[in-house]
């Protein structure tokens, strides 16, 4: 190693200011750009925010007119709000009940077995999550108008149970990849039967992906308003009520509940953040 | 359970049958009343007979080719943006986002919080004639002094970018946050400049995410009507917009099945192609 090469030090001081801010700007672009886009992303959030606190002159909630907590203590004031908001509950209870049950025991049969149809199988439970909803709404409402069915509750729960099950056996099946059967053939040994280790062992281990398909059938559910509109009659739902109001103007309470709904999702997957950080034990990945 | 031990190759399709034949009647069986709708004639009065109205389809094709192309287009466009937001977002939470990446993930979902209607109504707010947006654009001379941004394409299109962006962004995320960190060093030891390693290492490794991110935004996008209504005019009409009137307003029942029968098989051409690509089994998780 000659003297000439070694590291020579870097002219710092003589570059320009102008180009020092080029050099910060290119190196922090990409971080930039990332809050940037995360900002996009949160502006409705808090215009939804925002104007549940707003005191609209008219029908229109559009431009802020002055604070009040009216709205937030009485938020089921306007006339049939409160009965579309039941009704959306009562809907994605049941809907989440029924495809958490279907869609499970589909994620137990296509992680646990081997058996014949399994690319139909798959095929079965791919297209219904491409398929565009205005399409699934509208054969719905195909079948129910030449079978002479009445729309109204029980055909939304059932439209709402078809597009839930899909999204369940994907969760539940992600879950259940990276489930270890060794424990489940101890208990056997052990002389546990096949209901007891069911219960016992395969359900508890199971159980958060379970729950985290509960959690999206009941999101999507009560989420959900083009495939409802298709095959809800004259039963509201409260997406429904939001789309019959958005003509004449939506009231305040509508942002309310809105970030009702936003302010329980938030914490529910805050709730499963901690919970992973707090299971995984220092050091590991 | 005797019987169980002896049939244990019936297990899996136990386990399956109940979920896929509530698919099969309320996923399958619609589809082909859709197909069935779409060649009957009639109207409410004197009700709808089958006569293989072929017509039903041409008719539709030719009144509203402009809206199918309109959908395609915006969809297009749609799932573009959203590929050029997401991309730099993603790959910044995956490779910068150290301890923070599950926070940071859930920024990116949480606009699935607030309900689909509610968060478009936000976006009405935000680009309303005299809101800040619109202010800004003008001041910057993007829109003329009398200029609006509300009822125009890039209002719906800039709707459905946002509505759909976590369809991109999620799988885009799954597939970087996949990538092997050493990989890429590999590439910059054998004196790879950055742009080199991140064009032939990072990008073809992340194309499984783009595929599916780009299927799963254009498909929903392509479909939609919430965004053209409420953020356009008729002149945005896109084809859901048309099947949902005739649906639900005008009750041309046979003209709206073909409708959606043509927009289905679009869809389902695409969805071939991208599986060839990509494989069932590992799209669907």
């Amino acid at each position: 190693m000659t003297a000439a090469a070694e590291p020579q030090p870097l002219p710092r001081r003589s570059v320009s200011p102008l180009s020092r801010a080029w050099a910060f700007v290119r190196r922090h672009t990409l971080t930039f750009f990332g809050i940037l886009a995360l900002a996009y992303l949160m502006l409705p959030i808090l215009v939804v925010i925002v104007f549940s606190f707003n005191d609209p002159a008219g029908r229109y909630n559009y431009t802020w007119e002055g604070f009040t907590t009216a709205h937030w203590t009485n938020p089921f004031g306007p006339p049939f709000l409160g009965d579309a908001v039941w009704t959306s509950i009562k809907v994605a209870l049941l809907a989440t009940l029924v495809s958490v049950i279907l869609g499970t025991l589909i994620a137990l049969a296509l992680v646990r077995y081997h058996f014949r149809g399994r690319g139909a199988t798959n095929l079965l439970i791919f297209v219904p999550l491409t398929a565009p909803e205005i399409v699934l709404g509208a054969s719905l409402l195909a079948l129910f108008l030449n079978l002479g069915t009445a729309l109204g509750f029980a055909t939304i729960v059932l439209a709402h149970i078809m597009f839930c099950i899909s999204f369940v056996v994907v969760t539940v099946r992600a879950r259940l990849v990276g489930f270890d059967r060794h424990v489940e053939e101890a208990a056997m040994d052990l002389g546990a039967n096949e209901y007891v280790t069911f219960f016992r062992i395969t359900l508890p281990l199971i159980a958060p992906g379970i729950l985290a398909g509960a959690l999206l059938a009941f999101s999507l559910s009560i989420d959900d308003f083009v495939i409802t509109s298709f095959n809800s009659g004259t039963t509201e739902t409260f997406p429904l009520y939001v789309w019959s109001q958005a003509q004449r103007g939506v009231p305040p309470e509508v942002n309310v509940i809105g970030t009702m709904i936003f302010g329980v999702a938030v914490v529910l997957m805050l709730a499963n953040i901690l919970f992973q950080y707090r299971r995984t034990p220092k050091g590991a990945a | 359970m005797s019987f169980l031990h002896r049939h244990r190759w019936l297990t899996p399709y136990l386990l399956l049958a109940p979920g896929l034949a509530f698919l099969f009647l309320f996923f399958v069986v619609p589809l082909y009343y859709l197909g069935f709708t779409s060649l009957q004639e009639g109207t409410v009065q004197v009700g709808y007979t089958f006569t293989w109205a072929w017509d039903n389809y041409s008719n539709a094709f030719s009144e509203y080719r402009e809206q199918f192309f309109r959908s395609l287009e915006y969809a297009g466009i749609t799932t573009i943006a959203a590929l050029l937001i997401s991309y730099p977002l993603t790959y910044w939470i995956a490779f910068r986002g150290g301890r923070w990446k599950n926070l940071l993930l859930l920024f990116i979902i949480a606009p699935f919080f607030v309900t689909y209607l509610i968060r478009t109504l936000a976006w009405q707010n935000i680009l309303s004639d005299d809101g800040f947006v619109v202010n800004a654009f003008q001041f910057l001379g993007l829109v003329a002094d009398d200029g609006r941004v509300l009822a125009t394409s890039t209002a719906v299109i800039a709707g459905i970018t946002y509505n759909f962006l976590p369809f991109m962004a999620l799988p885009l995320y799954v597939s970087l946050e996949q990538i092997d960190k050493s990989m890429i060093e590999a590439a910059k030891d054998l004196y790879a400049s950055s742009t080199k390693a991140f064009l032939r290492v990072t990008l073809p490794l992340s194309a499984p995410g783009v595929i599916a991110g780009t299927l799963l935004t254009f498909i929903p996008a392509a479909g939609d009507f919430i965004n053209a209504e409420l953020l356009g005019t008729p002149n945005q009409a896109m084809i859901g917009n048309v099947i949902q009137s005739k649906f639900l307003e005008i009750t041309d029942y046979g003209q709206a099945a073909a409708l959606s029968m043509i927009l289905m098989a679009v869809i389902l051409v695409l969805i071939v192609v991208y599986t060839r690509v990509l494989g069932t089994e590992r799209m669907a998780g």
